[in-house]
């Protein structure tokens, strides 16, 4: 493997032109350039499904290229399997680590290439090896202890010591940084740019700007599998780069915020008021009122109890004390079905888990809510579920916009679209949704604040739960802060700004928060 | 091509080769009489003999596309078949057709009983599908020996013997019931949304729950109709042998069941489901029985001839193998590589 030492910096090492890649009926990348140079850290940005993995996985052997080619280190490649392009110095880093978790850490760092003696495996060897190279990362831990003991964090580290036995010449991490805390993210960061001098190409994937602009050498856009452009990270501003992205101006955001800041009209009968709605040991009780076209905003740390009265409102858990009343009227919700009969529907923060149904098409995910509403003797007409269908999708502009594609294969923007197409296919008058644009691209998260923000002006009441602040400041009119399981107060979102709502989750704790 | 992806063109594919190969080391094998207006031949009899597997089948279909199983099947034959036959030996009138038809009511009513007892323990008390028929199926058949104290019950009763081996009009009426059953099952779950329910509920039962559907009440209902199911199989079966036989009424009879639904094409996983699949699988296994003793396998190594035949079709229908067949999109050469179906030679 000499072949594989440091190429000079700057050089190119990896080439690719004209990369083209069609599904059934999508086209994932169409005639896209992109070079990466050794002792460079270059960011692939891009909404979801805009084609970043899938370059990915053609660099990686995972997928097979319809036409253009691929040269590493000026020599033209073509790569069978993953195998194939680690032996050309090319090692991946997923989001989700992909090593073994049942094995040692030195095991790990040094599986397949552990040093023999005498026809056996050099135990000693293999983890004075591994500890040297995770050493050189800066990582000081036992090579004896089991992977799956060690955090995240250090397991990326692991994965990327691995790379490093494997003296791959590029690195790929995609979404590396998704699940880990500050400090960490600093260590991993203060390793690739170790990497960098020692001229490894470092391609990275994130969906945080902030990061990307931190570490970043150079930037490739991609927008709907074609190729935008490459740019010094200097030579582009961040508003630049959103634009970019999205393909259109982040004015729809302003646009959103400034419908959103209107006066709602609270001297009617509340659409839902829940007093004292609580359950032992998950959540202290709770009162909460939501007028006709009101949006109100749930904001919280993780566990603080907002997704917590929202499933007690919706049913989803049961709740021990506290009464409902919808339009007045009081009513009892021991379950989802009790819920949706008050046209109150809600959607999880897990999408995957308790949202999507991912075996079925996008049209059978978007009926079902209407379907269960009725009961499986009256099954929906095929005239009717088409229009019905048919309308959500365009409504929300869901894609790829065929109705008879398989949910699970859509990304996660658009898996969202459909279950919000679902709930408001059964025309709710109150619209929970906890989490609905957590890990999807700017784009969708945008359309889906737009569709949010039109709903409630035309009088949809909506319950907005989001760890992202500005999110809730920028739909709601109200805003209930929760903290540690407890409602803490309500703020006037029209009247307040991201800085006092954060104070206001941080403070008036008396400093015995968690 | 189009055909070649079909879901059930292997299973089609694999039962026309056994009727061919059949056919051609004896062509009386396609050929089908008719005699006072009834048809017979080896065909007819495949029909009328798969009658009980089928009904056990698909029940067990739509199981299995709730993520669920059910084992007892085979016990809850032998107790229907037990009810039945002692009720209508111990009545001392066998031929009067108003017994019969009393003691088929009764066994039909102890399965539903089996049944919903599967489907509490599963939807209400959340005890895993093994598990829970499990204790159906060891005990089933101690509960059949219960009712025929122990013995074989046999009896001579016209009505109850046409079950099995009689006719009406020109089709076997064994092959009418499980004909009957796979229209209602089918008309139930494709003609009203149960089918996309139960589908949803297979593949994602708590995203199913917040969505709406009575998950529970669709779990439930798949293990009642599984137990009627077996117990119309249990009646047949006793009909057809004249006899309560506890201990060999429906003898691993779930694990050609489940076998007949995953030749079908349903994932055991749950989910997705094919009741024409289903039968297509039952018929493979109805017919592959039929070709061991045609092709006069030595009885002592029938069930080796049946599994190397099984594997084959299983083989065949491997995601992998599948994959085989189809050229990925701009190949312009063979790879080689079966595990990395997507890949294509890069164009010039």
């Amino acid at each position: 493997m000499s072949n594989h030492g440091a190429s000079p910096p700057g050089s190119s090492i990896v080439e690719m032109r004209g990369i083209t890649i069609s599904f059934p009926g999508v086209l994932a990348l169409d005639n896209v350039d992109f070079s990466l140079r050794s002792g460079e850290i270059h960011a692939l940005m891009g909404e979801n499904g805009a084609g970043k993995s899938t370059l990915i996985k053609a660099l990686t052997g995972v997928y097979a290229i319809d036409s253009g080619e691929i040269a590493v280190a000026g020599r033209p490649v073509v790569f069978h399997t993953t195998a194939d392009a680690q032996v050309a110095g090319i090692s991946t880093v997923y989001q989700e680590v992909n090593l073994c978790p049942n094995l040692s850490v030195g095991e790990n760092v040094m599986l397949g290439h552990e040093p023999h003696r005498g026809g056996r495996i050099d135990w000693k060897g293999v983890h004075e090896q591994a500890a040297e190279h995770l050493r050189s990362l800066g990582v000081q831990i036992d090579t004896r202890t089991m992977l799956s003991s060690h955090s995240l964090a250090i397991q990326q580290l692991v994965a990327i010591s691995r790379a490093m036995v494997l003296e791959s010449r590029v690195l790929i991490l995609d979404e590396p940084t998704s699940s880990l805390d500050r400090g960490e993210v600093e260590q991993l960061f203060a390793v690739i740019r170790e990497l960098r001098t020692a001229g490894v190409a470092i391609l990275f994937v994130s969906h945080f700007l902030e990061q990307v602009y931190e570490i970043s050498d150079r930037v490739t856009v991609l927008r709907n599998g074609q190729l935008v452009g490459e740019y010094l990270i200097e030579d582009l501003p961040r508003h630049d780069l959103v634009t970019k992205m999205i393909g259109r101006v982040l004015d729809d955001l302003e646009a959103i915020s400034e419908a959103s800041n209107r006066e709602v009209d609270r001297s009617g009968v509340p659409v839902l008021k829940a007093t004292e709605v609580g359950r032992r040991g998950v959540l202290e009780p709770a009162d909460l009122e939501v007028f006709q076209g009101e949006v109100v905003g749930l904001a919280g740390l993780l566990g603080s109890g907002r997704t917590e009265l929202a499933r007690l409102l919706y049913g989803a858990d049961r709740a021990d004390t506290g009464s409902i009343s919808i339009n007045g009227e009081p009513v009892r919700i021991g379950t989802p079905r009790h819920a949706i009969e008050q046209r109150i529907v809600f959607s999880s923060e897990d999408r995957r888990g308790e949202g999507i149904v991912s075996d079925l098409t996008v049209a059978e995910n978007i009926v079902l809510g209407i379907q269960a509403r009725r009961g499986w003797r009256h099954k929906i007409r095929k005239a009717e579920r088409d229009a019905v269908v048919a309308e959500y999708m365009e409504a929300l502009d869901v894609r790829p916009a065929n109705p008879d594609s398989v949910v699970g294969t859509l990304s996660g923007g658009n898996q969202q679209k459909v279950l919000l197409a679902r709930w408001l296919a059964t025309a709710p008058e109150l619209l929970i949704l906890d989490e609905p644009t957590r890990g999807i691209d700017v784009g969708a998260k945008a359309d889906i604040q737009r569709k949010v923000a039109e709903l409630s002006a035309a009088g949809l009441s909506v319950i907005f739960i989001s760890s992202e602040l500005e999110e809730v400041l920028r739909l709601a009119q109200r805003v209930v802060v929760m903290r540690d399981r407890r409602e803490i107060g309500q703020l006037d979102s029209n009247r307040v700004g991201l800085n006092d709502l954060i104070e206001y989750i941080a403070n008036t704790s008396d400093g015995s928060a968690a | 091509m189009g055909v070649v992806k079909h879901r059930l063109f292997w299973p089609i594919a694999a039962l026309l080769t056994l009727v061919v190969v059949n056919t051609l080391s004896r062509p009386q094998f396609i050929k089908v009489t008719v005699r006072d207006g009834q048809l017979y031949g080896a065909l007819i009899d495949i029909l009328r003999n798969s009658a009980p597997l089928m009904l056990v089948a698909l029940g067990m279909t739509i199981v299995i596309a709730t993520r669920g199983i059910d084992l007892s099947v085979g016990a809850v034959m032998a107790v229907s078949g037990a009810v039945a036959l002692t009720i209508i030996h111990d009545s001392g009138n066998p031929d009067n057709l108003g017994t019969v038809v009393s003691a088929v009511v009764v066994a039909l009513l102890v399965a539903l009983v089996l049944g919903s007892w599967n489907g509490m323990l599963i939807a209400v008390l959340g005890i895993q599908p093994i598990i829970a028929t499990l204790v159906l199926m060891l005990a089933g058949r101690g509960v059949a020996l219960l009712i025929t104290e122990g013995f074989i019950t046999t009896v001579n009763s016209g009505p109850f013997e046409y079950i099995a081996t009689g006719y009406l009009l020109i089709l076997p009426f064994a092959f009418l019931i499980s004909l009957t059953a796979i229209l209602l099952i089918g008309a139930f779950e494709r003609r009203t949304a149960l089918g996309m329910l139960t589908e949803a509920v297979g593949i994602n039962p708590e995203a199913s729950r917040l969505a709406g559907v009575r998950s529970r009440g669709i779990i439930f209902s798949v293990y009642v109709v599984s137990g009627l199911m077996a117990g119309i199989a249990g009646i047949i079966y006793s009909s057809n042998i004249r006899a309560a036989d506890a201990n060999a009424a429906g003898l691993f009879i779930e694990l050609y069941a489940i076998l007949a639904v995953v030749l079908g094409g349903t994932s055991l996983q749950g989910g997705k489901f094919s009741i024409a699949g289903t039968v297509i699988g039952v018929l493979i296994i109805q017919t592959l029985n039929s070709t061991i003793l045609f092709l006069g396998v030595p009885s002592a190594q029938s069930p080796v001839f049946f599994a190397l035949v099984v594997v084959l079709v299983v083989i065949v229908q491997s995601p992998r193998v599948r994959q085989l067949g189809r050229r990925p999109r701009g190949a312009t050469g063979s790879d080689g590589t079966a595990d990395k179906p997507a890949k294509a030679e890069v164009g010039a």
